[in-house]
């Protein structure tokens, strides 16, 4: 019924309505007219009708027992999957025992050396700097033990990404198919995938690394296609006037061009790495994201605050250095003076503590931030969980968020009959993008219906909806006195990094102390998690708005409300969008940390099947994310940003 | 030295992987072993009291023994799958899984038994112990019908809550509650941190609340909380979870070892296999790290410092 509710423009009527939102919507409201009563009248009309539903635990159940039976003697396994996971072992080993090796001085003044000369001695310091709180806080063999994951994360995501890119830059047919493919990568939550990639390769670093790569491919890709086609055609002309072949023209001219997409795509791919590093701790990973998660076992805020503090470091760490090179770029050549000095120093650092036996942290050297970070929150908790005066505590907030937004929200999604929902999702995917969007919408939509998850999925639903609404109130205020302040915006960027990089286990504990098991905590996760890109979206689109437009407003003699509403804000329209599209992206994937709370629903049956390694609940619930989130993404997308993305 | 150690190690495992078939049922982590240190790679399960077993076998094991151990937080299914790779030597309390005892140490033969931790575990439904001097009947499971208003939460729809844990607990809850005809719903905290959490919470203002709980544990001691009594358990009553009206079994836990370690796993092994301990000293040093917030390093050297005698015949 999907199908042909969307496919139905096709017999349109030319000219009979002005408007295309009008005549869409009337197309669709004929289509309906014809297809409800009978869908009505053939199955039900209240929740998704069971005979529309595929029981899939069978079968899934069977093909996990068949990979463990026969993983150590099927040649699947014994020459493909096998040689990958060895592979991937033997190359984080390799990088762990050279980081090992080199000790924490010789670590530190190579990052040290490496920063400066990429980005300048500010940079070098704050390098240094972060390495040494990474081995005051305690942390310096889980953080070299994460930084040998990233480093092979990260070098098999950008060879992925670019011979993507390269495929997708170069043939215009291999582009059209790859993009949906890389659209979906990188709306699937990474969670919804882990159950199988830990099927085949069992918990621990191989399936880890291939979850990583899943994840932070896909930037690589769409930018290394972008640099390519985006490539200035004068020059390119130039070059092939000289005789060049097509060979020669990608390597002398394409890739050099390409520079800085290419960079850029590469400071993407580390940071996506890096939030999947935490993620990857839930299967094995070991490391830092491992120290946070069991942390969170024994409650224990500080200490998973003192591993979390190391990833915000290299974090923010690498995405300066790598955001500076691209800056540096095509500044003529480089001096190669300043090397020979540096690597000399690097190497005498290396041997001095290696000479001194203190190839190890020196135990003696740590700071205990444990104690009082948890007598802060603590008390924060003890202060704010009920009774304040007037404004009441954040449990009875939580409470009355739970009863007045998330349960009417909840039981009106669920109340609705199953085609309205399908209808609904077709005129907002179709207003707002091409038919084509609405069919993927649509079918993603009725996927989840086939999959029997309708009720748990619009339960998820509701809470996605209740946090994007708060996010964006939060994130437009927030983005708005942000642009118009340089000031409030210098003071605001190390704490959205903060938020953006902190792993989202570390806030566990303090959402719930602060708003009880249930729903609410799930949210405040959620809004924490996704409010830095809004704000950041939101600043930068107010800012770019043409300063001759805001002039001639200003010189009219408006005021500076009038200016941000009649002015700013519908100019930054497309960036209010964009914010829009992410935060409902971003909040999707926070759903399963909110399965950790008592968010339930979804989440709840993806950790569900990771934990019991139960693949008929697990990748079911995993499925229907990924169908809502398409379904999210579609009906959030708009037609401008698709063109422009795979331009 | 190092370099040498290295290039070996990149030409055992290039020579391994480079011809013939790559075994994945035999795969340790790529931290272990480093620097030529003989290492020990632990599961610890998500409860305190498993990072007990696992601090104390840890320290001794480096103190007492040389070694060098890893420890990987997993859960309790996959934890198993890791065992039989070899991705994990041992796993010190388990609470038992049939299936994957029957898979892997009866049919596959890839995981031995390493014997009892000691220590007997058991679920219950609990009440906080000063809900109980207001209202003393409570704790039969007949009565709690009548109380179910007050256990009543903003998740809970208008019926009592019962708080379940972590998704990877054992539980048959929603069945019992459906099967028992219980006004209540059944609330998933979703990770043992968040049900301490709220456990905490609800003990600061003496709130009431029904929660899925489990002894030992070291929360009794910070908030005395009382079993429930259900339908008592019979052998084989929890045969089909779907009809199951019956409480939770008594378990004493158990250890397991991959087989290979067992085998070739030198004093490591032998010390795990004889690794055995009580309750009390279990909940000592849990409550060591969770309430104390020591380091669970810290925890074990108080606890191996002040009972000597019981860790000493584990290592002879």
């Amino acid at each position: 019924m999907a199908t042909v509710t969307a496919a139905a423009p096709r017999i349109a009527l030319p000219g009979f309505l002005r408007r295309p939102a009008a005549r869409k919507l009337v197309l669709l409201a004929l289509a309906a007219a014809v297809l409800v009563p009978l869908a009505a009248a053939r199955w039900a009309s209240g929740s998704w009708p069971h005979a529309l539903t595929v029981d899939l635990s069978g079968p899934l159940t069977s093909a996990g027992d068949w990979v463990i039976d026969h993983r150590d003697s099927h040649p699947l396994f014994l020459y493909f999957f096998g040689y990958i996971s060895n592979a991937v072992v033997l190359s984080v080993r390799v990088v762990y025992l050279a980081l090992l090796a080199a000790g924490w001085a010789g670590v530190t003044a190579v990052g040290a050396l490496v920063a400066w000369r990429v980005a300048g001695v500010r940079l070098a310091l704050g390098t240094a700097a972060a390495f040494v709180v990474c081995g005051l806080l305690g942390m310096w063999v889980p953080t070299m033990q994460t930084l040998a994951l990233m480093v092979v994360a990260v070098f098999a995501s950008v060879v992925v990404g670019v011979l993507l890119g390269l495929a997708a830059g170069l043939s215009d047919r291999l582009d059209r198919a790859l993009r949906p493919v890389l659209d979906t990568m990188q709306v699937l939550p990474a969670f919804a995938y882990l159950l199988p990639v830990v099927l085949v390769f069992g918990i621990g670093v191989p399936a880890a690394v291939l979850a990583t790569v899943v994840y932070a491919a896909p930037p690589m890709a769409r930018l290394t296609a972008l640099g390519l086609r985006g490539a200035d055609p004068e020059v390119l002309e130039a070059v092939e006037s000289l005789g060049a072949t097509g060979r020669q023209r990608l390597v002398t001219a394409r890739i050099p061009l390409a520079r800085k997409e290419l960079l850029l795509g590469l400071n993407q791919t580390i940071m996506m790495a890096l939030s999947m590093a935490v993620i990857a701790s839930v299967i094995g990973a070991g490391g830092l994201g491992d120290r946070v998660y069991q942390a969170l076992a024994s409650v224990d805020v500080g200490a998973a605050l003192a591993a979390g503090i190391p990833i915000v470091l290299l974090a923010v760490v690498l995405d300066r250095v790598t955001g500076a090179a691209g800056e540096k770029l095509g500044e003529g050549h480089r001096d190669l003076r300043p090397w020979a000095y540096g690597v000399p120093v690097a190497v005498a650092a290396a041997l001095a503590a290696r000479l001194a036996g203190r190839l190890d942290w020196p135990s003696g050297w740590v700071l205990n931030i444990a104690e009082p970070v948890n007598r802060a929150v603590d008390w924060m908790t003890a202060h704010l969980y009920s009774g304040v005066p007037y404004i009441g505590g954040t449990a009875d907030w939580a409470g009355h968020f739970t009863t007045w937004v998330l349960d009417p929200v909840r039981s009106g999604l669920q109340w609705l009959p199953w085609w309205s929902v399908l209808l609904i999702v077709a005129a907002l995917a179709w207003l707002i993008g091409t038919w084509r969007t609405a069919l993927t919408a649509v079918l993603a939509m009725a996927a989840i219906g086939v999959l029997g998850v309708w009720e748990p999925s619009l339960d998820t639903l509701s809470q996605v909806l209740a946090a994007v609404a708060v996010t964006l109130v939060l994130g437009f205020a927030t983005g708005i006195a942000a642009a118009r302040s340089d000031r409030f915006e210098r003071a605001l960027r190390p704490v959205l990094d903060v938020f953006q990089t902190m792993p989202q286990f570390v806030y566990l504990i303090p959402v719930v102390a602060l708003f009880g098991v249930g729903r609410a905590p799930a949210v405040a996760a959620a809004v924490v998690y996704a409010l830095p890109a809004v704000v950041r979206i939101t600043a930068q689109g107010l800012r770019q708005v043409d300063p001759a437009a805001l002039e001639s407003s200003r010189s009219l003699g408006a005021t500076g409300r009038q200016q941000l509403w009649q002015v700013q804000l519908p100019l930054a329209r497309p960036a209010l969008l964009l914010a829009v599209n992410q935060g409902v992206v971003l909040v999707l994937a926070v759903v399963i940390i909110g399965g950790l709370v008592g968010g339930g629903a979804l989440g709840y049956d993806v950790t569900f099947g990771l934990a019991q390694g139960d693949l008929a609940t697990g990748l079911v619930a995993g499925a229907a994310i990924v169908c809502l989130g398409l379904v999210l993404d579609r009906v959030t997308q708009p037609t401008e940003r698709r063109a422009r993305k795979g331009a | 030295m190092r370099r040498t150690t290295i290039t070996a190690a990149v030409a055992v495992l290039a020579l391994t992987t480079g011809c013939g078939a790559a075994d994945m049922t035999k795969q340790a982590s790529p931290f272990a072993n480093a620097q030529g240190a003989k290492t020990v790679t632990l599961s610890v399960q998500s409860w305190v009291g498993a990072q007990s077993n696992v601090a104390v076998a840890q320290y001794l094991l480096e103190h007492e023994l040389g070694y060098r151990v890893d420890t990987v937080q997993v859960d309790e299914v996959p934890a198993w799958d890791a065992l039989s790779q070899g991705r994990v030597d041992a796993i010190l309390e388990d609470w038992g899984h049939p299936d994957q005892e029957k898979r892997y140490v009866d049919d596959k033969k890839t995981i031995a038994h390493g014997g009892d931790l000691g220590v007997t575990g058991h679920i219950g439904w609990y009440v906080p112990t000063y809900l109980v001097e207001q209202h003393p009947d409570i704790t039969d499971w007949k009565n709690l019908n009548k109380y179910a208003p007050l256990f009543r939460t903003a998740e809970s729809g208008g019926k009592g809550q019962l708080m379940d844990g972590s998704p990877s607990y054992v539980t048959n809850d929603k069945a019992l509650v459906t099967n028992l005809k219980l006004d209540y719903q059944v609330v998933f905290a979703g990770s043992e941190a968040a049900q301490i959490t709220q456990i905490k919470q609800f003990a600061k203002e003496k709130k009431p609340f029904l929660t899925y709980w489990y002894a030992p544990q070291w929360l009794f001691k910070k908030v005395p909380m009382t079993e429930v009594t259900l339908p008592p358990y019979k052998d084989g009553c929890d045969a089909d979870p779907k009809k199951i009206t019956c409480a939770y079994p008594h378990t004493p836990l158990q250890k397991y070892l991959n087989a290979g370690f067992a085998h070739d796993g030198g004093r490591a092994a032998a010390f795990l296999k004889k690794f055995k301990w009580t309750t009390e000293d279990q909940n000592e040093v849990s409550l060591l790290i969770a309430d104390k917030k020591l380091s669970p390093q810290e925890a074990a050297k108080q606890w191996v410092d002040s009972h000597p005698s019981t860790w000493k015949a584990w290592l002879s």
